[in-house]
């Protein structure tokens, strides 16, 4: 493969969850966390999945990305069933999980350097690329500790483009940042995510910021956890946290959110 | 040059009252020699070359078990923190060994092996082996399991993942089980050979035991001042660069 090939992004893929099922047992307690979960995933789209902890996304999340395996159903990426963790599909946590002993371009180099027909030089432009894209080409040598917290998150991303994926999954990744470091972000994962056409999904316990980000917002409630609603966001972008537009979604999103949870007590009693 | 000065000035000072105690004759001179008869003794004994020959002896056993111990206690290591059954057995084992102060496999070495090379290598073995285990299988327990889940997401796998994640990301935990080794190493060799003459050659522990018999204070102190130094030294050329590299590359928390 070529340099400029690598640089050319690949096209996005479409995903297909198809009636998925997960259960498992956690301090001696059973677990239903997902049950019969279906979604289609547009190439391209962009999806942000909410709901209280517990409800099974981040699950969905790692069943997806091939990391967990599924009870019960499948799931389809370019129409073949996902197996285990594979390139194509990226994933990023909220901890960075960037490596302390290695620098930053290296963290970067991890995964290229694990993808064959590159040459040592093509690796590094490639990282240098993405750094670039991120902001953070002038901190290529520095290490991991060195960082800010929205800094390590930066790194994380690029390191999650590199290996040039068609899906990338994203558990919290702003989920311990500050207020400020948060919106610079939304601002740069609008802009990479135009300029680097991924699917993604997206998961959030926040929901102004599942609906500054995504085309659609999936709303999950816990025990079992199931996908309740689906919110499309047509919204213009670049969008900005603090709209008057946005906060109208939201609200509408928080209010179900609210009334799921309320039924999901009264169920209860 | 400031601080080179401070340690200086210090030192100087701990032999200024060596000497003054010395003159004091608080204790008979057999008992407490000068700082100047301790010097005369490394001169010579550094001129009529035992003193080098001694070194290199014990560094020499010293090195080849620590060497041995750590190639073999890694991947012993590794193993106990991957598979659950050899985690009840052997990783127990070493952990039950590793609680017997090394010098008592002295006594067993020397019934096993005779005076021999064999007897010393098995004692250093013994002294770093089982804390090099520990240590590697704690660290890898240590390391968050996130580091593998990302690594298997960017297409890591198997013999990859340990080698280039797991291992460095226990490095903490090793390095701090290496030092452990080492200076267990270093106290039951020392102790072997205090124990035992061994005619394939003195070590600087034999030229001790050699000063206590001859009752020469003078050989005891000066033997005890190389053996201080070297560990100062091992310390640093061996571990300081392990422990700098760490302090850089994972913050000043740990």
């Amino acid at each position: 493969m070529t340099l400029q090939a690598e640089l050319q992004n690949e096209a996005p893929s479409k995903l297909s969850v198809q009636h998925v099922s997960k259960r498992f047992r956690s301090g001696g307690r059973a677990v239903h966390a997902l049950d019969d979960v279906s979604l289609e995933v547009a190439e391209g789209e962009f999806v942000c999945l909410v709901g209280p902890s517990g409800c099974g996304k981040s699950t969905l999340l790692n069943i997806i990305a091939g990391l967990e395996h599924a009870d019960e159903g499948q799931v389809i990426a370019d129409g073949a069933p996902v197996k285990e963790p594979g390139r194509d599909r990226m994933m990023m946590f909220q901890e960075s999980a960037l490596f302390p002993w290695l620098d930053v371009l290296d963290n970067v180099l991890f995964g290229l350097k694990l993808k064959p027909n590159l040459s040592a030089a093509e690796r590094r432009e490639v990282a240098g690329f993405y750094l670039k894209l991120v902001g953070l080409e002038k901190f290529q040598h520095g290490f991991i500790h060195e960082l800010s917290g929205g800094m390590k998150q930066r790194v994380a991303l690029a390191r999650a483009l590199a290996p040039n994926p068609r899906v990338l999954l994203m558990d919290e990744p702003f989920g311990a940042l500050d207020a400020l470091t948060r919106e610079q972000l939304y601002g740069d994962m609008q802009r990479i995510w135009q300029q680097r056409k991924k699917t993604i999904i997206f998961v959030t316990h926040n929901v102004r910021e599942a609906a500054c980000l995504g085309d659609r917002v999936v709303l999950f409630s816990p025990h079992p956890g199931r996908i309740r609603e689906q919110f499309k966001i047509d919204l213009p972008r670049p969008r900005d946290i603090n709209s008057v537009e946005l906060a109208r979604h939201s609200t509408i999103i928080t209010a179900a959110l609210k009334n799921h949870a309320r039924g999901e007590g009264e169920s209860a009693e | 040059m400031k601080r080179l000065l401070k340690i200086i000035l210090f030192f100087a000072g701990l032999v200024l009252v060596w000497e003054a105690f010395y003159l004091a004759h608080f204790w008979s001179p057999v008992l407490l020699p000068s700082p100047l008869s301790v010097g005369r003794y490394l001169w010579s004994a550094a001129c009529d070359g035992t003193l080098a020959s001694a070194t290199l002896v014990t560094l020499r056993r010293l090195l080849i078990g620590y060497v041995v111990g750590l190639v073999v206690g890694l991947p012993l290591g590794l193993l106990t923190a991957r598979f659950n059954v050899l985690n009840d057995t052997l990783g127990l084992l070493a952990l039950g060994l590793q609680t017997l102060p090394s010098v008592c496999w002295v006594p067993l070495a020397l019934l096993w092996f005779g005076q021999s090379e064999a007897a010393m290598f098995f004692v250093v073995v013994m002294g770093t082996l089982w804390s090099v285990i520990i240590a590697t299988d704690n660290g890898v327990r240590n390391v968050p399991p996130i580091f593998a889940r990302a690594a298997r997401t960017m297409g890591s796998r198997g013999l990859h993942t340990w080698i280039k994640v797991m291992l460095p990301a226990a490095l903490p935990f090793i390095v701090s089980g290496m030092k452990q080794g080492w200076a267990f190493a270093w106290r039951s060799l020392m102790a072997a050979e205090i124990y035992v003459t061994i005619l394939s050659g003195f070590g600087l522990g034999s030229l001790l035991d050699n000063g206590r018999q001859l009752n020469a204070m003078d050989q005891v102190v000066g033997i005890m001042l190389v053996l201080l130094f070297i560990g100062l030294v091992a310390d640093k050329i061996l571990f300081s660069p392990w422990e700098r590299f760490l302090r850089r590359r994972w913050g000043t928390a740990r």
